[in-house]
Formats: structure tokens, sequence, C-alpha cells
């Protein structure tokens, strides 16, 4: 699949097995953005008006981290939904579903080396 | 079928001057009503006497009576043939129907009266007689019984106080139909002044009891009777239609101006009494120059529709048909009626802002003329004025603003240059600013403000499908009629709340920035 403009690396396809704990099944990241938050301070972005919804943290051997999602990754779509137009809350219940054991999102992230500079100087 | 008001209470004897000066008033109103207020079935009328101010006949006569009273009914079944022509048959009916109907609400009054002084004097009779009658028989009363005297006349006293404040009032209305509750209360006395009498006559004075402090304790049981039938009237009477229970909402016919009341438990007869008094001070007045559309708007209303008939034998048929098709027809039509009163609306309304505004300059001028005469001021006395010159003065610059303007609001018959003159001296005398002067003339008042004799009407018509002595329901709706106007009054029952309690605990009100929430999933 060919890259978004302003993206470097093509968008990619991450297939995630949620996880029980207890009551709940959890992925194992932290989501960050939506369009009712102010998107200039998301540190992950390169467009400073890009009110998509980004990862924020990936929890250690988490179902995230062992299905390949990366710190700074923008969610495109999740199980089909898209996320680049949706509210903080929206986003979550989303990726929340009790009733989905797997999510398959579609994710884009710059490389490596921008995604640190951009970290570095926020 | 005419009934007697009542009761009751206790009442000074009137004077026989008093009673016939009422009479004749009596009379007089009896005459006029009934020649206005009788048309149609269940239509019964209400009188409500002036205002005490002016009305000198009836403050004298009524002053030393309660709120009892008048209550009268017109001759309902005999009222269609009222509406005869022939002026002369229904004169002499009024005669006819006047006079009984006054002496029966005498009669009423009188029978009040005489019970209400009975039940005081009762209790001192049953204390003088033994020692009249058989002094030497008499065991002498001792200690306890002297105390009861003092008993006694303190509670006669308390009683005639109460009973002056409830009573001895002068009667807002005279209603159709009899006051159930006070003819109840009335009986009520009655049978208590009559069973101790009757229990009197028998056991002390027939078997001639010797301990006079049984015959004073008895005497005191009947004032705390007394006393506690004056407690029930206060309940029934004043207390129980306080607590709101019904909304009641009141639009007037010809303009739709209306208002939302709360009442309580109360007859239909004494709620349109109520309505009244809260008329005259919250409704405008009620002006018939401003109703109507202006005449260059509702002029094209004619259709020029023409239908024929092509053959049909049913003639009735044909006309409702034929009148169906023309309204159709009508309104079907492209109709620029709307535009014309639109802008006619606007331009009246320019005009009466404008009108208003050489009003306001005026006033304020005329208003700098004039100042108050400070103590310390020495003035030759031929410049210093009373009020009344002041406004005298004043009037000249500001009349022709002022007539321009009540013309344009179409407010001119309330206002005569008299009532004018007197309002400006008024505010003068109480340094009122010309904006407090002028609120009286931009906006219309409710009808009380008005020259009152005027304006002020004393003769309703109520109107009502449910007997009015029957107490307000749910759903019921009655009218209240003048001769240009009527009040349309329909009552709903105020719902039940079911009140539930949700505690917060202050410390959990707690809030975030809403800026970049992070959240984990």
């Amino acid at each position: 699949p060919t890259p978004l403009p302003g993206q470097d690396v093509a968008p990619q396809r991450v297939e995630i097995h949620k996880l029980r704990q207890g009551e709940n099944l959890i992925l194992g990241f932290s989501i960050g953005g939506g369009i009712d938050q102010d998107p200039s301070q998301n540190p992950f972005s390169e467009d400073k008006t890009d009110k998509g919804i980004y990862v924020t943290r990936v929890s250690e051997g988490g179902p995230a981290e062992i299905a390949g999602l990366q710190i700074g990754d923008k969610i495109m779509q999740v199980n089909g939904w898209d996320m680049t137009m949706v509210t903080h809350d929206q986003a979550r219940k989303r990726l929340t579903k009790r009733s989905e054991e797997v999510v398959r999102l579609l994710v884009t992230r710059q490389s490596l080396q921008k995604a640190v500079q951009q970290s570095m100087l926020s | 079928m005419d009934t007697e008001s009542q009761y009751s209470g206790y009442s000074y004897k009137s004077g026989h001057s008093r009673s016939s000066r009422k009479h004749r008033d009596r009379r007089d109103r009896h005459r006029s009503k009934s020649r206005d207020g009788s048309r149609g079935d269940k239509s019964v009328t209400i009188q409500a006497p002036g205002e005490p101010l002016l009305d000198n006949e009836s403050t004298r006569g009524d002053e030393r009576d309660d709120n009892w009273g008048e209550t009268t009914t017109v001759v309902t079944g005999t009222s269609e043939h009222s509406i005869s022509h022939d002026d002369l048959t229904r004169i002499a009916k009024d005669m006819e129907d006047s006079v009984p109907l006054d002496c029966s609400r005498h009669l009423g009054v009188a029978v009040g009266a005489t019970l209400a002084l009975l039940s005081f004097l009762t209790p001192l009779a049953f204390l003088l007689l033994p020692p009249l009658l058989w002094r030497e028989e008499l065991e002498p009363c001792g200690t306890a019984c002297e105390g009861l005297f003092i008993s006694v006349a303190f509670k006669l006293l308390i009683l005639l106080l109460g009973s002056w404040a409830l009573f001895f009032r002068r009667p807002k209305a005279s209603l159709p139909r009899v006051f159930v509750l006070r003819a109840l209360l009335m009986v009520l006395v009655f049978l208590l002044v009559v069973s101790y009498w009757l229990f009197y006559g028998v056991r002390i004075l027939d078997a001639r009891e010797r301990s006079y402090q049984g015959v004073v304790q008895f005497a005191v049981s009947l004032v705390d009777a007394l006393l506690f039938v004056h407690y029930l009237a206060v309940v029934l009477l004043e207390l129980r239609q306080l607590q709101p229970q019904f909304t009641l909402k009141v639009v007037r016919s010809t303009d739709g101006a209306s208002r939302f009341y709360n009442v309580g438990h109360l007859s239909i007869q004494r709620v349109a009494v109520w309505i009244l008094e809260k008329y005259y001070h919250d409704f405008p007045v009620y002006n018939p120059a401003l109703l109507n559309l202006p005449k260059s708007v509702l002029a094209k209303k004619v259709s020029g529709f023409k239908v024929y008939s092509l053959g049909e034998e049913n003639s009735t048929n044909n006309s409702t048909g034929q009148s169906r098709a023309v309204i159709a027809a009508a309104a079907r039509r492209r109709d620029n009626s709307h535009n014309e009163y639109y802008y006619e609306e606007a331009e009246h309304e320019r005009r009466v802002r404008k009108r208003r505004a050489r009003l306001v300059v005026a006033v304020e001028e005329a208003f700098t003329h004039i100042k108050r005469l400070q103590e310390e001021e020495q003035k030759n006395p031929r410049e210093v004025m009373d009020p009344r010159e002041a406004a005298q003065a004043i009037f000249a610059s500001m009349a022709r603003a002022m007539q321009k303007y009540l013309r344009t609001t179409k407010q001119q018959p309330y206002h005569t240059m008299e009532s004018i003159l007197q309002h400006l001296e008024f505010c003068i005398t109480h340094d009122m600013t010309p904006k407090a002067f002028l609120e009286r003339y931009l906006a219309a008042g409710p009808t009380i403000q008005y020259h009152k004799e005027r304006w002020l009407a004393k003769q309703w018509t109520l109107v009502s499908e449910e007997p009015v002595t029957n107490g307000l329901k749910d759903g019921i709706v009655f009218l209240l009629k003048r001769q240009d106007f009527s009040l349309v009054v329909s009552t709903k029952k105020v719902p039940f709340f079911k009140l539930s309690e949700e505690f917060v605990d202050p410390k959990s009100h707690k809030f975030v920035m809403r800026l970049q929430s992070e959240t984990s999933v």
C-alpha cells in the first residue's frame, strides 16, 4: 500500500487480541487526541491541527506491543470504523467494545527518526 | 325561587334609618340587575358593591354588617320570557321581583343578627337567672366559682373581639345563591344555643338547682363551645381556601389578555368574586378601540366568485354546496391582506414612537421650569405657588404633545384634561420625576387606575353549567359576563408532586481540564 501524503510509512494493519484481566478486556496502550481535544498539545502529530487519535503509550508486554503497535502511531480505523473524526470518548468506546475480542487497526506512523525528533523538541 | 342570605356572626343592632337607606339602595340595584342580568338558563348575577372610599351609601349601611349578606337569585325560570319586546311587562315583573327579594334579604340579616345577639347574651342569662329567681335557696359562690366569673368575662370579650374581626366586614359582593358554609354555621349555632337552653330550662330552672357553681360551669362550657364554633368559622370561611389546589386560567374574550391564578377549595360563586377582585388590578383596561384590524386591511374580503348549478333538484344541498365552494375559492385566491396588515402595523408603531419621543421631551422640559421652594430661600409671596397652580403653569407646554400621543394610542377617552392636571399636581407634590409622571400614560394600566365611577362596573353575570354553590373541580369552565366582553375561566387541578431526595456530597464536585486527555485502553 502506498504511503499517505505527509506520512513517510504506508498504513499498517495491526491486529490486537485483547487480554482478559479480571472483568475487563485490555489492549495495553493509551490514546490521546480527538476532535474535542486541543490538537496543539499533541507531541506526535506532524501537523499541529491534526485532531486524530494517536497512540501515546504502549505498555510493556501487553497485547498492543505484541501486535506491533508503536508509540506515536495515528489510528485511522478500528474494525472498519473511522477514527480520524471522532471525539476522544467515542474513540475509547470503539476500542473497548466488550463484544469484540480482536480489534483490527489501520495505523500510520512517521519514520522513526522524525518521531524521535518531534518528541525531543516538544 | 328566592333564598336568603345568612349568617352570621355577631353584629350590632341596625338603626332604622340605616336599613331604610339600604333598602332603597338595594331596590335600585335589583332593578338594574334583573333587567341586565336575566338571560339564558342558569345564569345568575353577582353584584359587586362599589369602593368604600367613594361609595358612601354602602359603607355607612353595611359597615356593621359582616360579609354575609345579600344573596339573591334571579328568577331563571322566566328568563326566556323576559326577552320580550314589551317593556311594560318587563318593568312590572321587575317591580314584583324586587320587593320580595328585598324583604328576604333583610330577613336574613335580621335573623342572623338576632341569633348572634341571643347566643352572646345566653351565658349572661344563665348566670343571672338563678340569683334573680331563687336567691334564698342558692348556695353561696366559693372562690373557684368567682374565678370562673373572671374566665367567663374574658372569654366573652375574646369572643366579641374575634367576631368583630371576622364578621364585621363590608360585604364584597352580593352572591347569587346562598353561601352554603355560612348557612351551615348559622344552623350549628342555632342548634347549640337551643340545646343549651333546653337543658338549662329542664334541669336548672325547673329543678331549681342549688349549686351555683354548677350553673356557672355550665355557662362557661357554653362560652367555650361558642369559641370553638368561632374557630370552626375561621377554618371554614378563611383558612380552607388558602392552600392552592387549582390553577385558573382567566382569558378576556375580546382581546385575549390572560392570567393564571392559584386558588384553594372554594365554591364557584366565591371563586368568581375572588377573580373579579384580581381582574381589576391585574388586567390591562379594556379598550374597545384597540380591537379591530384597520378597515383598509379587511375591506377586500369580498369574493367575486359566482357558482352556477347545472340541473340539480335538491335545493338545500345546493346552497350549502354553493357556500362551501365560495369559501374554498376565496381561501385559495391569493390574498395580500397580510401584507397590508404588516405595513400598517409597522407604520403605526413608528408613529407611536415618534409621538412618544415628543411627549417625553416636552414633559422633561416642562418639569425643569419648577422647583420646590427651600426653607431658607426668601421669595416674593406672589411668586410662591401651591401644587395646583404649579401644575397649571407647566401643563400648557406639554398639553399638545400629550393630547397627540393619547390620540395615537387611542387612550384619549380614559384621560380627561382634569385628570391629567390632577395627576400632574400629585406628582409635583411628591417630588416625582417626569418619568414617574409619564408611567401612567405610556402603558395601559389596570382598570382600577382610571377614574372610578366611569370604569368600575359593578354588575357582572356568572354563567355556568354547574350549580354555582358547587365546589371547584378539575375541568370546570364558567364565564363572567359584562355587556361588552366576558372573562372565560377554566380550571385545572394542581398536580400531585412526588418529591424525591438526592444527596450530593459537597466533596464530589471535581473537574478536569479538557485539553489533552489520555485514556488507557
